[in-house]
């Protein structure tokens, strides 16, 4: 396990890592043909991919997904560590039969290092260093918000940076400028809450469960989004930061007030005032830092773009603006290998393979 | 242990209180905070961070259960392990090496871990009077 004690390099320190291709001849290998396995276990879910080329993915498994725990023996996912050393070889193993390639195929091994769970990643990365090391494939390190940033690119054929990436899920709230693919700038971020975590808090406060997004979104299309007037939490002008936690509390004490006044609550109206409140504000500081940078495209990734609300109402003011705007499919906006594979893939093309003694980094940043 | 209750009527004695919780502390202390969700538990944590002297500014640790910060005078890992199914899933996550080591850990639903949590813990319930103002809580601690 890692010590806990110490910190573990972050960020750019990363680059000092003595880079050490193993395969020599990889890069040799015509680039459409070249094989990158993937393995990601950040957070609650297992997953492994194979990548063929920059872009065409082979196979993307995701243990939620699937009846793992029928063919292959594994179990449903949760946090537990335990639960994705169960499942990681099993992903693995599916990626890799749903693909129809062997291990003598694979030319790269990409592996989710952070930002996580620690006791998450250790797994992925132990059994990606252990892979590596026992083929003699070169291995690279790959960050997981590179990885939800690259997903578009696999529906996307056409897409190329520079864009402007908007980041939204259970862990994470960023509009990111991207550069090129292995070049990124941070121009906001969130200062408490991630939207997810907003939106599963104001789903506690409803008694709607976990996980809260979907079920707002739901309940929200038969609500009044002008019902409430929540207020909106903008910031220092002109700052591409996001605070949630004030929603949070506004929505608990709304409804708090109107419990104690004996009124009843339209549980509707609430997650449909909540969800334009919140909306307006990622639409409205997206869309500054797109006009502001001079940029033309706009690439949604994460979780939370699955929201539909947040989709048309994005989509509408690209569209008024001539902003091209890009939504990956749902299944590369949830944590998936897949993404980690295209992310890792220009990472070895760009700065080469990393070598075995690379950290889990728990707190990594984009 | 003993225990005692205050009521702060705003949020700058919450960080007064925090901060000097965050400057005395000792290596190896787990703060179990108690309280519903809007209570402040997150805005303790981060009064309690600038008073170890913590850089980063404190986000939430909801979705990943746990983040730590090393800039401060000695480490902090801060848990909210409302997430967790039980008390096995902290130890599955590694827990106890967190409560074992030499940083402070501060805890937010620590009641939801509770058969776990060490007897040397240090208790923080918070909750708002009856007639609540909305900046007034009341902090019943076991230190």
């Amino acid at each position: 396990m890692i010590d806990v004690n110490k910190k573990q390099f972050h960020g750019n320190e990363a680059d000092g890592i003595v880079r050490d291709s193993l395969r020599v001849n990889s890069k040799d290998i015509p680039r459409k043909d070249f094989i990158t396995l993937a393995i990601e276990s950040s957070c609650d879910e297992s997953s492994a991919s194979i990548l063929r080329g920059e872009r065409n993915l082979l196979s993307n498994v995701i243990s939620s997904q699937i009846a793992i725990h029928k063919q292959y023996g594994g179990v449903v996912p949760e946090i537990a560590s335990r639960h994705h050393l169960e499942n990681i070889n099993k992903v693995v193993e599916m990626a890799m039969d749903e693909a129809g390639v062997s291990w003598d195929d694979i030319d790269l091994i990409g592996v989710t290092h952070g930002p996580g769970l620690s006791g998450a990643l250790v797994i992925g990365v132990s059994a990606a260093k252990a892979y590596s090391t026992a083929l003699n494939i070169p291995i690279v390190a790959v960050n997981h918000m590179h990885g939800h940033i690259a997903a578009a690119y696999s529906a996307y054929p056409e897409l190329t940076p520079p864009f402007i990436s908007l980041v939204v899920s259970g862990g994470h709230t960023n509009i990111v400028k991207v550069n090129d693919y292995t070049d990124f700038e941070v121009l906001g971020e969130t200062r408490d809450d991630a939207i997810g975590e907003a939106y599963d808090k104001v789903a506690r406060v409803l008694g709607l469960g976990y996980p809260g997004g979907p079920k707002i979104d739901e309940l929200a299309k038969q609500g009044d989004g002008k019902a409430v007037d929540f207020k909106r939490t903008w910031l220092e002008k002109g700052s591409y930061d996001f605070s949630f936690s004030g929603i949070k509390t506004g929505v608990l004490n709304y409804v708090n007030t109107e419990k104690q006044a004996g009124r009843t609550i339209k549980i509707e109206d609430v997650a449909a005032s909540f969800q334009e409140a919140v909306v307006e504000v990622v639409v409205t500081k997206a869309m500054e830092a797109i006009e502001k940078e001079n940029m033309n495209k706009l690439v949604m990734a994460g979780g939370v773009a699955a929201n539909s609300r947040l989709t048309e109402v994005m989509s509408k003011k690209c569209a008024e603006q001539n902003i091209e705007f890009y939504k990956p499919p749902m299944i590369m906006c949830t944590d998936n290998a897949g993404m980690i594979a295209i992310a890792a893939y220009h990472k070895y093309f760009n700065q080469g393979a990393d070598s075995l003694d690379f950290d889990v980094l728990p707190g990594l940043e984009i | 242990m003993k225990e005692f209750e205050k009521v702060f009527k705003t949020e700058s004695e919450v960080a007064d209180f925090g901060r000097e919780i965050g400057r005395n502390c000792s290596p190896g202390t787990v703060y179990a905070l108690i309280g519903d969700l809007g209570t402040g538990k997150t805005t303790l944590t981060k009064y309690i961070a600038e008073g170890l002297g913590v850089e980063e500014s404190i986000t939430s640790p909801t979705f990943n259960i746990v983040k730590s910060y090393y800039s401060g005078r000695i480490p902090l890992h801060h848990f909210d392990v409302y997430r967790l199914g039980s008390s096995d899933e902290f130890f599955d996550i590694g827990g106890e090496e967190y409560l074992e080591g030499n940083g402070v850990c501060v805890i937010e639903w620590a009641d939801l871990i509770s058969d776990v949590l060490p007897d040397s813990a240090k208790i923080i319930e918070i909750s708002w009077p009856s007639d609540a103002k909305v900046d007034e809580r009341i902090y019943r601690c076991s230190f």
